[in-house]
């Protein structure tokens, strides 16, 4: 509660400096709304003639580093296909509003999107908590969306007209006990669990039972909470089970504590994670201690494919930085929209809708996209290895 | 079995020394006051901002030396004291006639004002401005390297990675034949240990030996008969408040060299516990409170190292429960009838 009032207050701060800049008509009447970021086609076009999408993320709060590099990437998506002429002879745009990291702001800012701005598709949001704030809300007004990187699998649970381009935790898991069993030929592996974050629970369990399937074995499965810093007792437990492999499907905040009193206490081990580990902050806080640790993600920015070393060359050319994996997502997510919307009859909502959910062999930037009837890309996701403060990629796994 | 005894027990001093230090604070102030003072985790927090930035400014050498570990300290727990007369003088002092839960609500509501005015991103200007995102990039993503010159000093959401003030090494190592087992002893979790304990024990000269401390002492026990025993009650109180969160303070940066983590709500966790440790030991005495914490740090790790990890919260404040049923004025606590 109270964190909501004193972002209420900081988004009401900010929404203020902003409106000051750009000569919008509803200036003052927006304070207390959600900041509004608008990407317009290069050429500005009168709005019935324009073809609108919505966008959620979180442009600022917790998650702001997600939201930002997603929205780039929906921007370069929308503008390329404005350049290949756009659809059905008219221009796209994108109405952005930000949901400061936060569930009811995500539903809030959907409902506006799909009431007020009617909106075709609503691609969002990132983490998996808000887009299921979000999803009902799509459902109910039949307008289809998109998730690029939620990846709880209840988010499309919610009906057959929300979609998502990434792959889905139960894969995360399987993907690295196959690694850890097959590639690192570990043979004792311990977890070290987040008990607060059904993410990180949702990938212990599928790491544990994929493992033990494999004929590894878990030594021992300890937790802690999110917000503890002193992970040493849980460790001095997993250093007498001597272990080749530590598990670690957290968060990198968390993470990064840990690998550093690990190495403290003399632990030898590699570690290993989800997509949470996926963040510059990880080597920040973590410095060397994380290296040598080994990853599951959606897709790596050394990966050879043309289609994703000529995404790579755009996305610098525009923003200056290298593209993670949000905005790789994002960038696909936007595309299988834009490509959907092409090969619809009418541009309805359930005509869109047919059509995404149609989609077969998409070349996604992260990996190609074959949508099963659960609405889930079946695709492969990239194991990589941390060597001196970066990410490297070492391998494909394919489902 | 021997050394992974000593290693849990390195463990649990180390983390129990700190709550100690912390619970100080919170013993003190309801000493004098009655009052919990729900602020005094977040003073910590402060104190470990400040002695990040201390650290930062005097870059990666000059922290490191002992000078510079002194700096670090002390301008943190004078920066904190400064922060916790601030506090009692304007948030505590005008309600001190008022309701006892006039300012309980108060020591809350300063504690989220800080923990949540820690969070305000205030380089946030530039970045909203961005609409291509450019700029909000470069302050949000960019890998930054832990060199001072991309370190903006003011605080944020975000956790940042203490400068390493004190750097790691073995003293001792100790393991069993076959190394299942091994225990290792490092300098900075030594020189925790005795900074804690040689902070406690100042404290515990000022309050037994000195002349404010005596004037502590009979505050504690009534502060109106000692204003009329002319005894200045404000500054006595003042004082209090400041001796506590310098302590916090200490604290802050001891913890922050052990876990190496600073963020905005760090003080709330370690508060928490704290004050636990605090009513454990029986709150409003000194010896108590250390004891508590102390006990509270071996609780928490015996539960890891007998049972299960996810149970170490629930057995931590189980046992305060316990605690408090058997003994409701904590273990070294006395149970005074309330004069009505």
């Amino acid at each position: 509660m109270r964190t909501t009032f004193l972002l209420a207050c900081v988004a009401v701060l900010s929404v203020g400096c902003e409106k000051k800049k750009p000569a919008e008509a509803d200036g003052k009447s927006g304070a207390v709304k959600q900041p509004v970021v608008e990407v317009k086609p290069a050429e500005a076009k009168p709005a019935d003639e324009v073809l609108l999408l919505g966008e959620v993320g979180s442009l600022t709060g917790s998650e702001a580093a997600f939201g930002i590099s997603t929205r780039d990437g929906i921007a370069m998506a929308i503008d390329e296909a404005n350049e290949a002429g756009g659809v059905k002879g008219k221009k796209l745009a994108v109405r952005v509003y930000d949901d400061q990291s936060k569930p009811e702001e995500a539903a809030s800012a959907v409902t506006r999107l799909i009431t007020q701005d009617k909106v075709l598709v609503v691609l969002g949001e990132v983490a998996s908590s808000n887009s299921l704030a979000m999803a009902p809300k799509a459902q109910e007004a039949k307008v289809p969306m998109i998730s690029p990187s939620s990846t709880n699998p209840k988010v499309t649970e919610v009906g057959d007209y929300i979609f998502r381009v990434c792959f889905i935790d139960p894969f995360q898991g399987s993907v690295m006990a196959k690694y850890a069993h097959e590639e690192l030929k570990f043979k004792d592996v311990a977890i070290l669990t987040d008990k607060k974050s059904a993410y990180s629970e949702g990938l212990t369990e599928v790491f544990q039972r994929k493992f033990a399937e494999l004929g590894g074995k878990v030594v021992a499965v300890e937790s802690y909470a999110k917000g503890d810093t002193d992970f040493r007792a849980q460790l001095t437990n997993i250093k007498k089970l001597k272990p080749q492999g530590l598990y670690v499907p957290g968060y990198y905040q968390d993470v990064a504590v840990i690998a550093e009193q690990a190495k403290e206490l003399g632990l030898k081990v590699t570690m290993m994670g989800g997509d949470g580990w996926d963040s510059a902050k990880l080597f920040e806080l973590g410095g060397s201690a994380v290296d040598g640790s080994y990853v599951s993600n959606h897709y790596s920015a050394d990966d050879p494919t043309p289609r994703v070393q000529e995404f790579i060359k755009k996305y610098q050319a525009r923003y200056k930085t290298t593209p993670d994996s949000l905005a790789a997502l994002g960038y696909d997510a936007a595309r299988v929209a834009i490509e959907a919307m092409k090969r619809a009859p009418e541009l309805t909502g359930p005509a869109i809708r047919d059509q995404i959910a149609a989609t077969k062999d998409f070349p996604g930037v992260a990996g190609t996209i074959t949508l099963d009837e659960k609405r889930n890309p079946v695709k492969p996701a990239v194991v990589l290895k941390v060597e001196a403060g970066a990410f490297k990629y070492v391998a494909t796994v394919a489902p | 079995m021997l050394l992974d005894l000593s290693q849990h027990l390195i463990n649990a001093v180390a983390a129990g020394t700190i709550y100690a230090l912390v619970a100080l604070g919170y013993t003190m102030v309801y000493g004098v006051l009655k009052l919990i003072n729900f602020a005094h985790g977040d003073v910590m927090m402060v104190g470990v901002y400040v002695g990040y930035a201390v650290a930062f400014l005097l870059g990666r050498e000059a922290a490191s030396s002992l000078l510079g570990v002194l700096a670090v300290f002390l301008v943190a727990m004078l920066v904190c004291a400064v922060l916790g007369f601030l506090i009692e003088r304007f948030a505590y002092r005008p309600l001190r006639e008022k309701p006892r839960l006039t300012a309980l609500i108060t020591a809350i509501g300063i504690s989220f004002t800080i923990s949540y005015g820690f969070q305000l991103d205030l380089t946030v200007g530039q970045a909203r401005d961005a609409v291509t995102g450019v700029e909000a990039r470069q302050l949000s993503s960019t890998p930054c390297a832990t060199g001072s010159d991309c370190v903006t000093l003011l605080p944020g959401a975000a956790a940042r990675r203490f400068p390493t003030i004190i750097e790691s090494r073995e003293w001792l190592k100790v393991s069993n034949a076959d190394e299942t087992s091994e225990v290792r002893l490092l300098n900075w979790q030594v020189l925790s240990f005795l900074i804690a304990v040689g902070l406690m024990v100042a404290l515990q000269v000022l309050v037994y030996r000195t002349k404010f401390g005596k004037a502590m002492r009979a505050v504690s026990h009534d502060h109106r008969t000692a204003a009329l025993l002319g005894i200045p009650v404000d500054t006595v109180i003042a004082g209090t408040f400041m001796l506590g969160s310098a302590l916090a303070a200490g604290a802050g940066i001891l913890y922050a060299i052990k876990d190496k983590q600073v963020q905005p709500l760090m003080g709330m966790y370690v508060g928490l516990k704290a004050f636990v440790a605090a009513v454990i030991g029986g709150i409003g005495n000194l010896q108590g409170a250390v004891a508590g914490a102390l006990l509270l740090g071996l609780c928490e790790e015996a539960v890891v190292w007998f049972g299960s990890s996810s149970w170490r919260d629930a057995v931590a404040f189980g046992f305060l429960i316990v605690v408090l049923l058997f003994r409701p004025a904590g273990l070294f606590g006395r149970v005074v009838a309330e004069k009505v």
